[in-house]
């Protein structure tokens, strides 16, 4: 291939989706972070001052950062939400893993089938899909109807407004993330491979073990980013069917935004969790690619 | 057929016929859905051997490997290795290991663990596995390159990579599925060469499934010839391709014309057989293998037949002589294939070396022609 003018708009094109999309909104967002608020609409004064010569001068405000780091309230929330995140990524894999390999090692024909069952519950609205588990979860809902159906429990389990209800959530809905790149990752595998070691004399959980599990790596990696990364942030999810006392970083952010509306607060603390997201997944991603010289 | 091959010398290890042979399949059949990949196939195979299962694809040659190595359990039969049936016996608890096709090396392995892997899945102690996998590295010429990965190496050091690591545990049985395939022609003769020198120094029994009928003649001490999931002959390879017992085996296993005719006269000192649409008569110098009346088939070698502008005094057509003109000529560098148009349309094809180098063809193109052969040429098939 040369380097031509198709080379450069098919470089240009994510290029210029990057710019548009992530380096200038966030840019913004930036900006306000330094900002200070103030009453009006927008609610804050830009960080900077237009002279009477025309010159900008950079005001940059420090209070918003300087009291995400002191207050602790910000950091226990963010790391309640890492947990979580961690936590419901975890639980994606371990549920994900044998579904992605049962899909891949499925007859050809049904895997596409099978594929489709998995994104199936993308088709109805993500709203829709949580509220549900409220008719499933609470007092009078159909797993304690069940339960006290079959005389199983005395009185009804309280599920609804607890972690459990709200990792069950985030499991759900994430689920889907987990299984599509692990499933990429699984049905690459060379079915000659798993033939060598069982060959070489493995028992089949040794093939796994040597051969299958190291070999999806990427996959698994990649989806546990999917999960975690979104998972981090999650609002809705703890909001519909968590408890009160877990106060996570999504729902500061958006009582900072919405009902304080303390805009530079909350955009200093969107620079900080991207920070926190992106640098270590950053160094890990460079570090992984180092590692395998092809 | 047992007189016929006495005059192709038979292989020391098959003097000793009480012994229990090393390795037996008896009447193997495996189906997958409607389709017989076996059909009821039985052989026996010596210890030390370099046993070669030759036959096109869907001929079942690869479902027997994968059966012999515990991959895939029989639908009928056994397999009987050193006095042990394998029913039962799981892949990974067969003293057999299997050369892949694609090799199937571990891509996130190195070359040394590569090669340790079927010890270490044993629990052998680190010492002996360094040990080993330095002795194999040695043994298929690839020292040095132990800490590399699969990806860093050319096809040709992959499939002595391959090789090290099946034979690690020292397996009584070594199975190859077409092992060679992958490599260019010269690397395939150097690895040919080198797979029978390994199998000389180790004294493995090898088991190696191709389709390329060279690589079974070069590199087998026995071969099998597999058609639709049947053994449609077994024998050394002289045996194989001098007396083909069958159409398809004559036609496989090197060139062959076919002709059809009928027994005239058979006897201890010889057999003529009749092929009236050519007004020919075979002339063949062993007893007919049906009796007179029958109808056969004979094979004739292209390398056997000489080919001669015709001389008007000459008859054209007659014992062992059948005449056309030349329809093509195909050089292949070493000899000359000649396609020669027979009265009533069909085509016999007679090759010539190419001896010497020379300007002027003394055969060439549409010339009239008398192909010509002795007695021991023709092969009559059984079947």
């Amino acid at each position: 291939m040369s380097g031509g003018p198709g080379r450069a708009l098919v470089l240009a094109l994510p290029a210029a989706w990057m710019l548009l999309f992530f380096a200038a909104p966030f840019a913004i967002v930036l900006s306000i972070g330094f900002a200070e608020p103030a009453e009006g609409i927008p609610p804050f004064t830009p960080p900077w001052r237009v002279g009477e010569d025309g010159a900008i001068a950079l005001r940059p405000n420090l209070a918003n950062f300087a009291l995400l780091l002191e207050d602790p309230f910000y950091a226990e929330a963010a790391l309640r939400s890492l947990r979580v995140a961690a936590i419901s990524a975890t639980l994606c894999l371990l549920i994900g893993y044998p579904m992605a390999l049962a899909i891949a090692r499925a007859p050809e024909g049904w895997r596409n089938t099978l594929l489709m069952l998995v994104v199936l519950p993308f088709w109805t609205s993500f709203l829709l899909r949580v509220t549900a588990w409220i008719g499933l979860l609470q007092d009078q809902g159909w797993i304690n109807g069940a339960l006290l159906g079959v005389g199983l429990i005395e009185a009804p389990l309280t599920l609804l407004y607890t972690d459990l209800a709200m990792y069950l959530g985030i499991t759900y809905c994430y689920l889907p993330f987990m299984v599509l790149p692990l499933y990429a990752a699984l049905s690459k595998l060379d079915p000659a491979l798993l033939d060598a070691a069982s060959d070489l004399g493995a028992r089949p959980w040794r093939a796994f073990l040597h051969v299958t599990l190291p070999l999806s790596l990427p996959g698994v990696v990649a989806g546990f980013l999917l999960v975690f990364i979104p998972a981090v942030g999650e609002f809705v999810i703890p909001e519909l069917l968590g408890g009160p006392g877990a106060q996570l970083i999504g729902r500061v952010l958006w009582t900072e935004f919405f009902q304080n509306r303390d805009w530079p607060l909350a955009s200093a603390l969107a620079v900080v969790l991207l920070l926190v997201l992106v640098v270590p997944i950053a160094a890990f991603q460079s570090r992984a690619a180092r590692d395998a010289p092809r | 057929m047992s007189g016929l091959a006495a005059r192709v010398a038979a292989p020391d290890h098959r003097r000793d016929r009480q012994a229990e042979p090393f390795l037996r399949i008896e009447h193997v059949s495996h189906r997958f859905g409607g389709f017989v990949a076996l059909d009821d196939v039985s052989l026996s195979i010596e210890r030390g051997e370099f046993f070669a299962l030759l036959g096109g694809s869907g001929s079942g040659k690869s479902t027997l490997l994968r059966i012999l190595a515990g991959l895939l359990e029989p639908d009928a039969g056994r397999v009987v290795l050193d006095g042990q049936d394998m029913a039962g016996v799981p892949a990974h608890a067969r003293p057999v290991n299997m050369m892949f096709q694609s090799y199937a090396l571990f891509p996130h392995m190195s070359v040394a663990q590569n090669i340790g892997f079927g010890l270490r899945m044993e629990g052998a102690p680190k010492a002996l596995i360094r040990e080993r996998v330095a002795e194999m590295l040695a043994l298929v010429r690839m020292e040095g390159l132990g800490e590399r990965r699969p990806a860093a190496l050319s096809g040709g050091q992959r499939a002595r990579i391959a090789l090290a690591r099946a034979l690690a545990k020292r397996p009584k049985l070594l199975l190859l599925d077409e092992p060679l395939s992958a490599l260019d022609k010269n690397l395939r003769e150097e690895m040919q060469f080198e797979l029978q020198g390994i199998q000389d120094r180790t004294g493995t029994t090898f088991v190696i499934v191709t389709h390329d009928q060279e690589e079974a003649m070069t590199m087998a001490t026995r071969l099998a010839v597999m058609e639709r999931g049947r053994l449609v002959q077994v024998g050394t390879p002289g045996e194989v391709y001098e007396y083909p017992n069958s159409r398809f085996v004559a036609e496989f296993l090197g060139t062959a014309n076919i002709l059809e005719g009928v027994v005239e006269s058979s006897g201890p000192d010889g057999a003529r057989i009749g092929c009236a649409d050519l007004g020919l008569a075979i002339l063949y110098d062993a007893p007919a293998p049906k009796p007179a009346g029958s109808r056969v088939f004979v094979a004739l070698r292209p390398e056997r037949l000489a080919i001669a502008r015709a001389a008007a005094e000459e008859p054209r057509v007659g014992e062992n002589r059948l005449s056309g003109r030349v329809r093509d000529i195909a050089y292949f560098g070493d000899f000359f294939m000649y396609h020669v148009a027979l009265e009533g349309g069909r085509t016999i094809r007679v090759s010539q070396p190419n001896l010497r180098r020379i300007t002027g063809r003394p055969v060439d193109w549409e010339d009239a022609v008398v192909v010509s052969w002795d007695r021991q040429a023709a092969m009559v098939l059984p079947e």
